[in-house]
């Protein structure tokens, strides 16, 4: 990677864009929000710079005034935007359009709405290389079939007359790159690229980017969330904390040497897939933008923080000359002597978790789509197979993690065992009783005992009522008790989830996405259930919030001992909180075992792919990836025999295509059960694959 | 309702709903339609209930040799033609106009609201059965309709009134269901199917909060439709019966005087338009005042 050797003198460098002391201010009703404050950024020719920052930070801000393109109540208050040496604030509007898309491209943040639905996409790119340049319609497609072979959209002269709808989104996304591309941009702004996407088609998109990084001297700035998107793809990058740059520098060096506690705590906040410790989720919260005070931004929440840190400027200091590894903070060599670092996790010891069983799925199958009237009358399609005949238990005590790609039917699966969908065929059994044959007094026992958590906390509180009305409640349906009673214990709830007992009296709009997700935590575990579904219950927050949640997941099983079923895509959470994991690909199991020998060969073949499609903290790593071809086939009609046959790439022919096949126990050292549906024996399994 | 009760005395409630309805009227009455609105409706209401006291002579008694009189002198707004003072009867016929757009909103609504929040959050079947009925109810122009329940049950102002909630009902039944539709989306819904609730509780205590602003929102618009959808049954002569005033037969026999007078049809006209108005101004603010987002960026 280029950024090993970094020459003394910056000044030969042939610098694109220069940012100097940025800030930028909206305007709102109560008073006005200092979205960007002093920021600074400098990009060279070919250099991929990555901008990380929490949501609130203002990195999307950031990328709207590189292109001049903010809100009408956002204002630049001070500072430059310097494009080539050229201011390009306030530039007449002629030349600002002939700036933008032409020399700065922008790729936004969500194929699904970016893409013009009723234009086909080849079109959508052609029209742009048109606008730009003095071109015969001709030579504007050729160009445009040569752009979508170079983001590798197979097949280009066909899918160029695909509208967006018939294209998966990782395909919409290389649209997106390549309409940015078209005009041979000199510098490429990708606002959150792979948000949203499945581990394997993000990967897929990463490697695009590392390839462009090679073929074209484009500068790059790439705005996420995610620290993983920026180790595999940046040589720079930049740290944005509530509309500062707290640090930034070479990723090799911000990564193994963070030297600002900021940094240090968002590291220390993600839960890793290589090693097993416990989350240090970042106190506090993000401050209010209206009313900056005086000193360091971070102060209240930097456990480095002394007195004089919340006074005074805070200037910028150089950690490394060399490197121009530059941070944020007056304690940096604390912070780099003794920095924040996770402890290692013991494993969860086995006695908390027994070999009881709580939860029993046999054979579960969930269809939809059942026919409308009309529908049978004029022959509608046939059923969705959310999921397609799944064994599944949940000891007492345990948590049972559930990974797969989205479509893959994992939320369905958990709403049909908690009966919140009624189930198409198959058993489920909860402390030895079917669940499909209780009575009313034997449902409302068995709803007490097994809640569910969402992924969103935005929608799973109703916004009407006050937060402890809505812990009540539950109280009031499942429980024996008074109303002395359900007010103690939810104030009790509240204890337990980290709220004061003042937020009893607030509406969900008072409170933030963490705060709400909490709550939601708190009504599920009201009436001490025994089974809980956690659906995506962090993937829609931010990374040090989604530690803090993980931390009192935690803490609430061993309080509580109940039972989890964690639905999550993301392999480093799930292997963060599950005992065991269970793999599923197009509505059925394909791998189940305990966490460990998930995470080690042998693997199912998918299992396999999404493990290496998984983005690593470590910048140095080596991008090895098994990728997957294709796209994942329709539940409406999946593959016969093997679900994964049409894109495994140790596919064995006729038999895996024929064939379905069975979960297989593999003999573990340490008794564990880990099954595996795969017809490859166990040496081939554990093989490295040549490629 | 019990629980809210105790609530607020076992909580110690923060100002928020008052708040809340502070900004709300703050909010309502910087929207400039909402403030157009309730500019024409303020004083049309306040006439219309006060006429007994304001109006200078009985709004059925005739005066003869006054017939057809230009405004000014002894008649404010002149006379129609068999000289009953048009101001009086102009302030009386808005009691009901105004009653029976509001009543037969009013009933509307209270059909249309929970067949629209049923019929939304059961779904599958009963909720096609449910819409196919309203779609061919809808289907009948709805000036026609009304009259087919009127021509049944006969003229008279009640029976206008039911007409015209029976013509409504599957509008708002519409309205409801679509925006039921979305919200039953939410997690919070199905946090509580998790927990067991009974359909009823969640669609009347945990979907019903959540529409009330479309709900508020089309029966404002609604009124002005019923009005006037009132005042043509009684230009046909099918809703109030004479001598009651009415705005809308006030018209209807102010027709045959067009060509010897402007001022007969002229005032219950203006009346008439501007109750319409007013309502339909008030309406559209509404629905920007109390549409969420746009009230989502105000706060940030």
């Amino acid at each position: 990677m280029s950024h090993e050797s970094y020459p003394t003198d910056r000044k030969n460098w042939n610098s694109i864009l220069e940012v100097d002391s940025l800030s930028v201010t909206y305007e709102t009703p109560t008073g006005g929000v200092q979205a960007l404050r002093d920021v600074s950024l400098s990009l060279e020719t070919g250099e991929t710079v990555g901008i990380v920052g929490e949501s609130g930070s203002g990195k999307s801000t950031l990328a709207l005034s590189l292109l001049q393109y903010l809100d009408d109540n956002g204002q630049v208050t001070n500072g430059s935007i310097q494009f080539k040496d050229r201011e390009i604030q306030n530039l007449p509007k002629v030349e600002l359009q002939n700036l933008r898309g032409k020399q700065i491209a922008h790729v936004p943040q969500d194929p699904n709405t970016s893409l013009n639905p009723s234009l086909c996409v080849g079109e959508q790119i052609s029209e742009t290389i048109r606008e730009h340049e003095d071109v015969t319609n001709q030579e504007a497609r050729e160009r445009m079939h040569e752009i979508l072979k170079t983001v590798r959209i197979g097949d280009p002269e066909y899918n160029a007359e695909r509208y967006p709808h018939e294209l998966s989104g990782g395909m919409q996304q290389r649209v997106l790159i390549a309409m940015a591309l078209s005009c041979n941009p000199e510098l490429l702004i990708l606002d959150e690229p792979t948000t949203g996407l499945d581990v394997t088609t993000q990967a897929k998109i990463l490697d695009l980017i590392q390839e462009l990084k090679d073929s074209f001297d484009t500068a790059i700035i790439l705005i996420t969330h995610d620290l993983s998107v920026i180790a595999e793809t940046c040589d720079r990058v930049t740290i944005l904390y509530a509309g500062e740059v707290m640090e930034q520098g070479p990723v090799t060096e911000i990564f193994n040497n963070p030297a600002n506690p900021y940094t240090q705590g968002l590291l220390a906040a993600i839960p890793r897939v290589k090693e097993d410790r416990k989350l240090n989720p970042i106190p506090g919260k993000i401050p209010d933008l209206t009313e900056i005070s005086d000193g360091c931004i971070f102060a209240e929440r930097c456990e480095f923080s002394e007195r004089d840190c919340k006074s005074g400027e805070i200037t910028t200091e150089v950690v490394d000359e060399r490197t121009n590894h530059q941070t944020r903070c007056r304690r940096w060599s604390d912070a780099i002597e003794d920095p924040i670092e996770p402890d290692i996790e013991p494993d969860r010891s086995s006695a908390s978790t027994s070999s009881e069983e709580l939860l029993k799925a046999e054979d579960v199958k969930k269809y939809f789509g059942e026919n409308s009237f009309f529908d049978q009358i004029f022959g509608g399609e046939p059923p969705v197979k959310a999921v397609d005949g799944v064994d599944l238990t949940v000891n007492k005590g345990e948590t049972l993690g559930l990974v797969g790609e989205s479509g893959c039917g994992k939320s369905t699966l958990g709403s049909t065992l908690l009966k919140l969908l009624d189930i198409t065929d198959g058993e489920i059994t909860f402390n030895g009783e079917n669940i499909n044959s209780l009575d009313s007094s034997g449902l409302q026992e068995f709803r007490s005992n097994a809640q569910i958590v969402f992924q969103n906390p935005h929608s799973s509180l109703n916004p009407r009522k006050r937060v402890g009305n809505q812990l009540k409640r539950p109280l009031k349906l499942l429980t024996d008790s008074n109303n002395d009673e359900r007010h103690e214990r939810m104030s009790e709830l509240l204890d337990q989830v980290g709220l004061d007992s003042n937020y009893a009296s607030r509406y969900p709009h008072e409170l933030s996405g963490g705060e709400k997700q909490r709550v939601a935590i708190a009504r599920a575990f009201a009436a001490q259930p025994a089974f809980i579904v956690l659906d995506e219950p962090v993937s829609s927050l931010d990374v040090s919030v989604q530690a803090t949640i993980l931390n009192l997941l935690s803490m609430l099983r061993e309080e509580y001992n109940s039972s989890y079923l964690f639905i999550s895509h993301d392999l480093s959470v799930v292997k963060h909180i599950s005992d065991r994991i269970a793999v599923m690909y197009l509505g059925e199991i394909v791998e189940v075992g305990s966490q460990k020998s998930i995470f080690e060969p042998p693997y199912h073949p998918y299992t396999r792919a999404l493990l290496s499609a998984n983005p690593d903290l470590d910048p140095n790593r080596e991008s090895d990836r098994v990728q997957l071809e294709g796209n994942v086939p329709s539940p409406r009609d999946p593959p016969s025999g093997c679900p994964f046959h049409t894109r495994c790439p140790q596919y064995m022919g006729a038999k895996c295509e024929h064939q379905e096949p069975e979960l297989k126990t593999i003999e573990t050292d340490d008794g564990d059960t880990h099954q595996i549906a795969c017809h490859l024996d166990e040496e081939e399994l554990a093989d490295e694959i040549s490629r | 309702m019990a629980t809210e009760k105790q609530n607020s005395t076992t909580v110690p409630t923060g100002d928020t709903l008052v708040d809340r309805l502070k900004v709300l009227i703050h909010s309502v009455l910087s929207n400039r339609r909402c403030a157009v609105g309730l500019t024409l409706l303020t004083p049309i209401v306040i006439l219309t209930v006060l006429a007994p006291i304001i109006a200078p002579y009985n709004p059925t008694e005739t005066h003869m040799g006054a017939q057809l009189a230009s405004p000014g002198g002894k008649f404010l707004l002149g006379t129609d033609h068999l000289g009953r003072d048009l101001f009086s009867r102009v302030l009386y016929g808005g009691r009901s106009s105004l009653l029976l757009g509001v009543t037969s909103t009013g009933l509307a609504m209270s059909m249309g609201v929970p067949i629209g929040v049923f019929s939304g959050y059961i779904g599958g079947r009963v909720d096609e059965l449910i819409m196919r009925l309203m779609d061919t109810l809808m289907s009948i122009p709805s000036l026609l309709l009304a009259l087919l329940i009127v021509a049944m049950m006969g003229p008279g102002l009640f029976n206008a009134v039911i007409a015209i909630a029976t013509v409504y009902t599957p509008r708002i039944a519409r309205v409801v269901r679509s925006s039921t539709l979305s919200v039953k989306q939410e997690e919070f819904i199905r946090a509580a199917e998790a927990r067991g609730e009974s359909r009823l509780y969640i669609c009347f205590r945990e979907i019903l909060p959540n529409i009330s602003s479309p709900v508020i929102v089309e029966g404002s618009i609604r009124v002005g439709f019923a009005i006037l959808t009132g005042a043509s049954l009684s230009f046909l002569g099918l809703g109030t019966q004479p001598p009651t005033p009415d705005w809308g037969y006030m018209i209807s026999t102010a027709y045959d005087h067009l060509w010897s007078t402007i001022w007969y049809w002229l005032w219950p006209s203006v009346w008439l338009g501007a109750t319409i108005l007013g309502f339909n101004l008030l309406g559209d603010g509404l629905r920007d005042v109390l549409d969420p987002r746009v009230e989502e960026s105000k706060v940030m």
